[in-house]
């Protein structure tokens, strides 16, 4: 026997249903977690960056390393890593380019000078219009209100989304969390006013850490007086990672 | 009177069930969303706080001339002033809380100091570097060469 | 010189090495892809009046159920976690496409399949609810959601709404697939995916491969019923698989020519992959055997006159060379777009393991399960129409 729904009655449930519903909904943007109270750090007094001068930059491989150890980077992969670039002549399609494990140990010597060469850290660009952010579907990675692009390792579900829109393929999954990893600018560090490890590590000064909201930061007359590049500038990714010096073959 | 409704009645009820499963989403989502989801941005608020309260390996240079001013103030006048202690040394950052239990590795000179400077094409000019099997004779880099202030 | 790693040639970031998107990123697409073609041929008749297709109507929605309850596992088994698959919709990020996606595959589930299926079988499976025992008695009693009623007024409502569901699926089955291709298509990091075409290329293809499987399945249904296949109905489907492969065709060979004629430059490391590393799969599978080939064969009967009993040989040979090839199609876009560097520099291989969980054993058996899932179906809701006694 069918049961006789009314129109009556389908307006009334459903506006009882509408409005549990809605008074559901309106609970589940409450936080309950108080932010970082008492430490003294304001996010938004901050953004941070990096400067990298190519030509103090001499391939010892101490900021692999050093990375390696402060964040406990598994092996075969890399937050950072050091490229070398030997160019002949005007051929900037071909340079030939190296990286052995990520030039974690250096790189056997080179004697021939009839080449150009040099040697390019690179890490994680910590973009403003990060691709990587834009597609992660549930919010694992994003953008820290003092500008670090950070992972949520306990949120993230191994999609590989984000890696694949990293222009310059500085994530990798993490073999045991199975979990996406990249450089975090050592978050943990510069929020306690130590600079990265890689940085600190970094026997030339090459690499440097930067505020860009700091008016006392070297990085302002950096900018000013160099001749300054990001890489990939046409993928449009507003990269803060500068570099000084860098020639137009690099990748 | 028949009512007019009548012969469409029976699609209330597929609409009933695509609204019970929006409840059931709805509460779903209230249950397990995590508190500080949206605190700053589409994320969890509390991955900033877990990611800042990671353990630092590297204790930094300011930390290490605490300690240690002596050597510090011989670096920052030599050459060596812009390699920072641990750049050598090592991570020493739970050496820093408890020096006795946890002492810096011994830095193995030879293999340390050719990292860096052995000759190579691609290191920039300016840089100091030497062919190593010529340079020294054999003779160790700390026989003639202080680490902490190396120019001779 | 070259760099020591094993599999690896010229230069690569060290991360890009591992191939991050497996066969089973391939075996999505493909299976949505059925799906959309599947449903835009069904229709074809509900839609457009294409009378001649009609009985191939209801195995088309019973296969793009099939293979829409499928296409979920690929992606579950890909992820690092599975567990947290659930987050995509209680927290989706809306700039990402991904995100988006789940929603549109549970809209197009829910709103357009269940619905079109339920609203066009409700008159029987009244019947059997009334008519059958046991377990079978207690589904379609289920089925019906409570309502019995039946009566010939409420049946043109039925037909009346299923025909408003099939106008809004249409768009929807677009968008269901469309977006798979706008995921690769938007990722302005990778040369081979970036480009506007990628999502109507992926459309296209999915409604040939589509429209190539239901019209093999009717085939097949018909050789289990006894029956010989409605050779105007045959006919008619391998008609619309040519045209719609002929548009499929000159959209990906425009989306080539494009590429050598503008060589930007990505093109002398993409041209170097296909010549290389892609030259089975791309030129030879796909180009060649899944594409010239079933196009010459269906141009062939559509020119030449020809039995009945050699069309349906041809629409065979055809119709199974044109799932390889589509299936080809997805693997070069989804593997090829893996296998070069974003430098430019190098390339690297794809380890296809063979009993892993995203290997080549567990593919088989997810392409398996739709066609296990689609016997179900047909039993519990068979597609040919009963001899009604009036």
């Amino acid at each position: 026997m069918e049961t006789h729904v009314t129109r009556r009655a389908v307006l009334t449930q459903g506006l009882k249903l509408l409005v549990l519903g809605t008074a559901v909904e309106g609970q589940a943007g409450a936080p309950k977690v108080a932010p970082e109270a008492g430490s003294g750090y304001n996010p938004r007094d901050h953004l941070w960056a990096m400067s990298i001068d190519i030509d103090r930059c001499i391939g010892c491989g101490n900021c692999v390393r050093a990375c390696e150890v402060e964040n406990n980077v598994p092996e075969g992969y890399f937050r950072t890593w050091v490229e070398r670039y030997e160019i002949r002549g005007a051929d900037y399609e071909h340079p030939h380019v190296t990286s052995p494990d990520g030039g974690k140990n250096g790189f056997a010597p080179s004697a021939d000078r009839t080449l150009k060469q040099f040697f390019v850290p690179k890490l994680c660009n910590h973009c403003l219009d990060s691709p990587c952010v834009q597609v992660c579907p549930v919010g694992a990675t994003f953008d820290s209100p003092d500008g670090v692009v950070l992972v949520d390792s306990s949120y993230c579900l191994g999609c590989r989304y984000c890696v694949q829109a990293c222009p310059y393929g500085c994530r990798y999954i993490h073999p045991e969390r199975q979990t996406v990893d990249k450089c975090s600018l050592c978050y943990h560090r510069i929020t306690k006013g130590l600079t990265t490890a890689c940085c600190e590590a970094c026997p030339t000064q090459a690499r440097s850490l930067a505020d860009l909201k700091n008016e006392a930061d070297p990085i302002h007359e950096f900018l000013r007086k160099n001749k300054v590049q990001v890489l990939k500038p046409h993928m449009a990714t507003r990269s803060k990672v500068y570099y000084k010096d860098l020639d137009g073959a690099v990748r | 009177m028949q009512n007019p409704w009548r012969n469409a009645a029976h699609l209330i009820r597929p609409a009933l069930v695509f609204v019970a499963g929006l409840l059931v989403f709805l509460l779903l989502r209230q249950a397990v969303v995590p508190a500080s989801f949206g605190q700053y941005g589409h994320y969890r608020g509390a991955a900033l706080v877990e990611i800042r309260n990671a353990p630092a390996h590297f204790a930094g240079e300011a930390v290490c001339a605490a300690c240690h001013p002596g050597e510090a103030a011989t670096k920052a006048k030599g050459k060596h002033r812009t390699v920072h202690c641990e750049a050598c040394h090592g991570a020493a950052a739970s050496h820093a809380e408890d020096p006795e239990k946890h002492k810096p590795a011994r830095v193995e000179i030879g293999k340390l100091c050719v990292r860096c400077h052995e000759e190579d094409a691609a290191k920039p000019a300016w840089f100091k570097q030497v062919r190593s099997r010529e340079h020294s004779g054999g003779a160790s880099c700390e026989a003639c060469h202080q680490p902490h202030s190396p120019q001779m | 010189m070259h760099e020591t790693i094993a599999g690896v040639q010229g230069f690569m970031y060290p991360n890009e090495v591992e191939l991050q998107w497996s066969i089973l990123i391939v075996l999505y697409p493909y299976i949505t892809g059925l799906v959309a073609g599947a449903f835009i041929l069904a229709s074809l008749e509900r839609v457009f009046k294409v009378r001649a297709v009609k009985p191939t109507y209801r195995l088309a929605l019973l296969t793009a159920l099939a293979f829409l309850l499928v296409a979920p596992l690929p992606l579950q088994l890909h992820l690092g976690h599975p567990e947290r698959s659930l987050e995509m919709y209680l927290t989706p990020h809306r700039s990402s496409a991904m995100a988006m996606f789940g929603f549109v595959y549970l809209w197009y589930l829910m709103v357009v399949l269940l619905a079109e299926i339920w609203l066009e079988y409700r008159a029987e499976i009244v019947e059997w609810a009334q008519r059958e025992r046991g377990a079978k008695r207690f589904i379609y009693r289920a089925l019906t959601l409570g309502s019995m009623n039946v009566s010939p007024e409420a049946r043109r409502i039925d037909d009346r709404v299923g025909y408003v569901v099939t106008l809004v699926g249409i768009p929807s089955a677009f968008l269901l697939h469309g977006y798979v291709g706008f995921i690769f298509g938007s990722v302005k990091a990778n040369a081979w995916w970036s480009t506007p075409l990628m999502p109507i290329v992926f459309l296209f293809s999915a409604m040939v491969s589509g429209i190539a499987a239901v019209m093999l399945l009717y085939m097949v249904q018909c050789r289990m019923q006894g029956k010989a296949p409605s050779m105007e109905c045959v006919d008619t489907i391998a008609k619309y698989l040519f045209y719609v492969f002929l548009i499929d065709f000159s959209l990906e060979m425009l989306d080539l020519v494009h590429r050598i004629y503008e060589a930007d430059e990505s093109f002398r490391s993409l041209d170097f992959m296909v010549h290389t590393r892609l030259w089975g799969s791309q030129v030879v599978v796909q180009i060649l055997l899944g594409t010239c080939a079933p196009l010459a064969l269906l141009a062939l009967v559509q020119l030449v006159h020809m039995s009945e009993s050699w069309r349906k040989k041809l629409y065979w040979i055809a119709g199974v060379l044109t799932l390889v090839g589509i299936f080809a199609m997805r693997w070069n876009v989804v593997i090829g777009g893996q296998l070069f560097s974003k430098s430019y520099l190098g390339y690297t291989t794809y380890k296809l393991q063979f009993a892993a969980r995203e290997g080549l054993l567990t593919s088989v058996g997810l392409m398996l399960l739709p066609f296990g899932i689609l016997w179900v179906l047909v039993k519990l809701l068979p597609p040919w129409r009963e001899e009604q006694a009036v």
